[in-house]
């Protein structure tokens, strides 16, 4: 999937719970109060499942979850490594 | 196969539930009596690969998929509840490790949690803190390069036996979740008796005094301890329940067709009784409405996806509101004989009421699945 792909389904399925006109692919979604932990968990499984990768314990890091620009290079990197795939 | 409709090969599952009424079912009313549960019967658990039910195949488990871990929970709920609490709290622990474990922490546990050498437990609730668990008090503070734990957890289930505590505790301002082994120094166990239901559950409370454990007893990491690895595990405890409560459904709606078959009144069986009937009617329209919830949440997880996780919420729900029902009309049913211990009805009854308190109660359930369809900010 291309660049330019990832970063246009997740930042759909981020902006189908953000109601704020103004949210951009840089807006720390954690620090702006957007989401809860439901959210957060829906948000591992939507990436897992769409892009087909298995997130890690180590991918754990609140840096590759924070905006759709984070998630976006962590996605692409995870489908570069090819590491990955959901068993 | 659809995974989520079709059944696992008949064979199989009469194989599956002829293990589990020999073993457990034939027995149940014996472990609620007595209130705990023989070592031997966790050690056949094991043997018949149930206690691995959540553990890959790499590590000596049989890594079922949901539907399976569902199917087996429906047997199990069927059988005794303190049982399928069990395999609840067991399944919840070893699939934290083996879904968000290090690879040390998976290499260490897994196997014998899988051979069932060690049993584990889920430890959340505390003697002040049930439903908000964002407010647990536990302490965790980092020293050494490894962790000091401080606080009391209640109502663990087979925390009388278990080798194994998932403790969650707050760390650095965060919710967190920590291994601690039984034989650590200052953690005490103090068993908890005579609950109203589950009462072979081997409740215990868990009293953690500066508890020390290394620096890689932490389950995932800091940032997403709560959100990501408590809730995955909850996720997973609610899914147990949910198919549970459809496994003693089941058993009342059993105990009611027989019974009324059986007992005369007015010169007709019980069976005869339209208002009998009424009763009869509603059970197995509940019990098989709250099966399809636990098909279609099985469903969504084979899937995978954001889904699966307000599925087992809705099928929680349901059959856990539906089976406190079934379980009061089943005793109806039986008249006083359902109220003695000639009858397994009145256990039905004291442990349909706990499947509405624990792993989210009920209320819970509804605040959560109602703020999901408004899920917006
Ligand atoms: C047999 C048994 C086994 C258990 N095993 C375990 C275990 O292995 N590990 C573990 O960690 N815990 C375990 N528990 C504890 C269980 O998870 C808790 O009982 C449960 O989370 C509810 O918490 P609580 O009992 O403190 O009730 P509370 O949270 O005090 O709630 C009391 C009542 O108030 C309602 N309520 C609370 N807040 C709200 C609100 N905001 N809006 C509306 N209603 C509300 C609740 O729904 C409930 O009906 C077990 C409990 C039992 C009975």
């Amino acid at each position: 999937m291309e660049t330019g792909e990832i970063r246009e389904t997740i930042r759909s399925f981020i902006g189908g719970f953000i109601r704020a006109r103004n949210f951009k692919d840089s807006d720390n979604i954690f620090e702006a109060g957007f989401i809860n932990s439901l959210f957060v968990m829906q948000l591992i499984l939507f990436v897992e499942k769409k892009f087909s990768l298995a997130v890690e314990d180590s991918d754990l890091n609140i840096a590759n979850f924070s905006s759709v620009d984070a998630l976006s290079s962590f996605v692409s990197g995870k489908l570069v490594n090819g590491s990955s795939r959901l068993h | 196969m659809n995974v989520a409709t079709d059944n696992p090969p008949a064979a199989q599952r009469r194989r599956s539930r002829e293990f589990i009424d020999r073993v457990i079912g034939a027995h149940a009313e014996a472990f609620d009596l007595e209130q705990e549960v023989p070592r031997g019967v966790f050690d056949a658990l094991a043997r018949e690969g149930v206690l691995g039910a959540l553990v890959p195949a790499e590590y000596g488990g049989t890594g079922l998929d949901p539907l399976a871990v569902g199917l087996l929970c429906e047997d199990m709920g069927r059988a005794s509840a303190s049982l399928l609490s069990l395999i609840t709290v067991h399944t919840m622990v070893s699939l934290a490790i083996a879904r968000w474990g290090s690879a040390a922490q998976r290499t260490r546990w897994l196997p014998p949690l899988a051979r069932g050498e060690t049993l584990a437990a889920f430890a959340l609730t505390e003697p002040d803190v049930g439903s908000d668990v964002k407010s647990v008090a536990t302490r965790v503070e980092r020293k050494d390069g490894g962790f000091v734990i401080t606080g009391t957890k209640k109502w663990i289930s087979f925390g009388q036996v278990a080798g194994l505590f998932f403790v969650v505790g707050n760390c650095e301002g965060k919710l967190a979740a920590f291994l601690v082994e039984r034989d650590t120094p200052g953690l005490v166990v103090e068993p908890i008796a005579n609950m109203l239901g589950f009462r072979a559950a081997m409740l215990a409370e868990v009293r953690m005094n500066e508890c020390v454990v290394a620096g890689d007893s932490m389950v995932g990491s800091l940032d997403f301890g709560f959100s990501q690895i408590v809730g995955s595990v909850l996720d997973h405890g609610r899914y147990c329940i949910a198919w549970g409560s459809v496994g003693l459904a089941q058993a009342c709606l059993d105990a009611s067709l027989d019974y009324s078959e059986q007992r005369t009144q007015f010169g007709r069986a019980l069976k005869d009784h339209q208002l009998v009937q009424r009763m009869i009617a509603d059970m197995i329209v509940n019990t098989r409405a709250a099966r399809l919830l636990c098909q279609d949440a099985a469903r969504a997880r084979a899937e995978g996806g954001p889904d699966m996780i307000i599925g087992a919420a809705v099928a929680k729900y349901f059959s856990g509101t539906i089976v406190e029902k079934l379980a009061s009309d089943a005793v109806q049913i039986h008249g006083a004989n359902g109220c003695s211990s000639s009858y397994p009805v009145q256990r039905y009854l004291r442990d349909a009421k706990i499947m509405n308190i624990i792993e989210g109660s009920a209320q819970m359930q509804q605040m959560m699945i109602a703020q999901h369809a408004y899920q917006r900010w």
